[in-house]
């Protein structure tokens, strides 16, 4: 073999190493390197009361009800939901069936105390006369309802 | 390959290339800026802050094609001691962090009107930072040596081992919930942007891809102008030092 061969070989193998050392550290901390969990996570995992945490999915339609300064809305994502109580500015894109991601604590009843509401959008970009003819025709998907 | 692999051939190759290049980046990136910022529609959620996605998609996939350029020409040095690989790779490295600051900054900018923030620590933009401090690591680590020659190896050795990152970055958003949507452009079952939309975005990357080329080239071609620079002053201390012996055995 020679010493160009070798030195080949030896990069190889430890792209190789590295790259399956990652994917198992990725592997084994999958459930911390997610940006938020969605309301049937909540049901699977015991979250502790007074926590932080970041709670994501839809917001259900009909759902948002406005209080003086606060907002009352449902987060779900399709088989669990969550009450969320926020006070505060709301990104532009929030509304009746967007995504969210929403950070705060689980209060006692069960009730989520946003201190923070983002917005989440999906990967689908058209101009409105376009997304006005889909809804029209009945071919429009909801976020979060795709096969 | 048309000589390419030596320093005299690829100077050679980039003169022929380079003004082409040049053009067709100013004729794509002129007809791309056009058609992103005046004919292109707003989108039907974002409004007009959809047209930062031209700037911005274009800077992320250059950030990650640089990394890769300098990944795999780091790979070719230490395997094959090529000399014109070493170059490509120093090259690459500050053009290609350039353009991941420019996604990372135009993504902030996106970020605040449309989901609310200007920064968030999900897995995206995550991987995407890292990749920005993994270009400072490799140009500090290649100036952090007296013997460029080791310099070059031991940010060579980085570069590949930071390659792993590269992956990681493109595929985060399906791999882990983030806050970043899923690919639009390279989706499998096609793009998931409307044609009036697509149609920017292409003439956008074609004309930052061949922009990146012809800087890299420029740069590729000073280097190698350093190199000879180098190694003239270093036979000039030899012959130098030599005369001396020499004349000092002659006094």
């Amino acid at each position: 073999m020679t010493r160009k061969q070798r030195r080949l070989y030896f990069v190889v193998l430890g792209m190789l190493a590295l790259g399956a050392a990652t994917a198992l550290v990725l592997t084994a901390m999958k459930d911390t390197l997610v940006y938020f969990y969605t309301p049937s996570d909540l049901k699977t995992r015991h979250v502790a009361e007074g926590r932080r945490l970041r709670i994501g999915g839809l917001v259900e339609q009909g759902s948002v009800v406005r209080q003086g300064d606060e907002v009352h809305f449902v987060v779900t994502d399709l088989q669990a939901t969550l009450p969320v109580v926020y006070r505060g500015v709301l990104p532009d894109l929030f509304r009746e069936g967007q995504g969210v991601v929403t950070e705060g604590k689980l209060d006692g009843q069960g009730t989520f105390r946003a201190s923070e509401v983002l917005a989440k959008h999906d990967e689908n970009y058209m101009p409105k006369e376009v997304a006005d003819a889909i809804k029209k025709s009945g071919q429009w998907q909801e976020e979060g309802k795709k096969p | 390959m048309l000589g390419l692999s030596t320093p005299s051939g690829f100077v050679r190759f980039a003169k022929a290339v380079s003004p082409w290049l040049w053009v067709a980046s100013a004729l794509l990136i002129g007809g791309g800026l056009y058609f992103a910022l005046l004919v292109s529609p707003a989108d039907y959620q974002q409004g007009q802050t959809v047209r930062i996605m031209y700037i911005h998609v274009p800077s992320a996939w250059l950030g990650m094609m640089g990394y890769s350029v300098m990944a795999l020409s780091s790979a070719a040095a230490l395997i094959w001691k090529n000399p014109l690989a070493d170059l490509v790779a120093k090259a690459s490295a500050p053009v290609g962090a350039c353009f991941t600051f420019l996604c990372l900054a135009t993504g902030s900018l996106w970020g605040k009107p449309m989901w609310g923030t200007w920064w968030a620590w999900d897995a995206r933009l995550t991987s995407m930072l890292i990749l920005l401090f993994l270009y400072f690591g490799y140009i500090a680590l290649q100036n952090a040596f007296d013997d460029p020659g080791r310099g070059a190896r031991a940010a060579a050795i980085l570069a590949l081992a930071g390659f792993v990152n590269v992956p990681v970055i493109k595929f985060s958003v399906d791999w882990w919930k983030t806050l970043h949507q899923p690919a639009s452009l390279m989706k499998m079952s096609g793009p998931a942007l409307h044609p009036s939309m697509l149609t920017p975005l292409l003439l956008m990357v074609a004309g930052f891809t061949c922009f990146y080329v012809a800087v890299l080239m420029v740069r590729v071609r000073s280097e190698i102008l350093a190199a000879k620079i180098r190694a003239l002053r270093l036979s000039e201390i030899h012959s130098v030092q030599a005369a001396g012996v020499a004349d000092g055995v002659a006094g």
